[in-house]
């Protein structure tokens, strides 16, 4: 068994209003930022697993971020690989 | 006579549990309390999950709640058609365990809101609400801020389409418009139910509105519904 290392994006589906980054993007001109647009607030989550291997592992943490780190009627997930830890 | 037996459920960082268990034992049933951590639902006639910030709404609101023992018991006991009644944070509960169509976001105007609303009654096929009218309007209070009902178009179409909706925000005339929504939810929806009609979430709570000394009394008419059907399965 190997310790494996993972970072899951999670933000909310397009189309959908993000009302966090609606006020960010609102408090960015306060300091001088004028031109930005389309901010949007999503959640990082970084976790270790172990596995017999890296395709089981990521096959574990796609399910994982299913189940419980996203909700699929709100929210879109990415899975990045860290490092083998 | 017997009394009908309704289970709150506890969960850690629940706020309004005690003031579910009262408003059961106003109306005249039996408040039972539940833990969140056993698997046993000590035989009630009916479950509420009441509001407040389980888990202090970490990941989202009800996430880590909709995962816990006791919901195993609560998602069998739904299918045996017993009455499951999710307020607030139970609301967000019972989406976050798929037992109802939807989701609950922030408000849309960033801001918490607490205050009385108008509530109309959309549908009478939930226990909680048989003995209601279509169209009257309840008060309730509503305080929370993460209640902005949203759903994928395909439940948004599955949930108007066979009736779901079981409460819309509205006016005190009972018209349902964006001015009277407090949280920008689709259509309004304050909130829906399975398609049995035996679960049913909302945000407003009718736990807070059974004494009139205390305000609003919107509440007693969903409770006394309940309670007598609680009581035909009894």
């Amino acid at each position: 068994m190997s310790r494996f290392s993972f970072e899951v994006l999670v933000t909310l589906k397009h189309g959908l209003a993000d009302p966090q980054g609606k006020a960010v993007e609102e408090a960015l001109p306060a300091l001088g930022w004028t031109n930005v647009s389309e901010v949007r607030v999503g959640k990082h989550i970084r976790l270790t697993l172990e596995a017999p291997d890296e395709p089981a592992a990521r096959i574990q943490v796609d399910e994982m971020a299913e189940r419980l780190l996203s909700n699929p009627v709100i929210e879109e997930f990415r899975v990045m690989d860290v490092e083998r830890a | 006579m017997t009394t009908p037996r309704v289970g709150v459920v506890t969960f850690p960082g629940s706020l309004d549990d005690a003031d579910a268990l009262r408003a059961v034992d106003v109306m005249g049933g039996d408040g039972v309390p539940l833990w969140y951590a056993e698997h046993d639902l000590r035989g009630v006639d009916a479950v509420i999950l009441p509001g407040g910030f389980s888990y202090g709404d970490y990941l989202r609101a009800g996430a880590i709640a909709a995962r816990a023992s006791i919901m195993s018991e609560i998602r069998a006991f739904a299918d045996r058609g017993g009455p499951v009644l999710g307020i607030c944070n139970g609301f967000q509960i019972l989406c976050e365990a798929g037992l109802l169509p939807g989701a609950l976001i922030r408000n849309r105007s960033l801001r918490f809101v607490c205050r009385t609303i108008h509530l109309r009654v959309e549908t009478l096929q939930t226990p909680f609400t048989e003995d209601l009218v279509p169209g009257e309007v309840l008060d309730l209070p509503v305080k929370h801020g993460e209640g902005q009902f949203v759903a994928t178009p395909e439940q948004l179409e599955l949930i108007e389409n066979e009736g779901l909706v079981a409460f819309r925000y509205c006016s005190q005339a009972g018209e349902v418009d964006q001015m009277w929504n407090p949280n920008g939810s689709t259509n309004g929806v304050a909130g829906v139910r399975s398609r049995d009609g035996n679960v049913l979430g909302l945000m407003p709570h009718p736990e807070h509105a059974v004494d009139p000394d205390l305000g609003p009394t919107g509440g007693q008419a969903l409770f006394a519904s309940l309670l007598s059907r609680a009581l035909a399965r009894a």
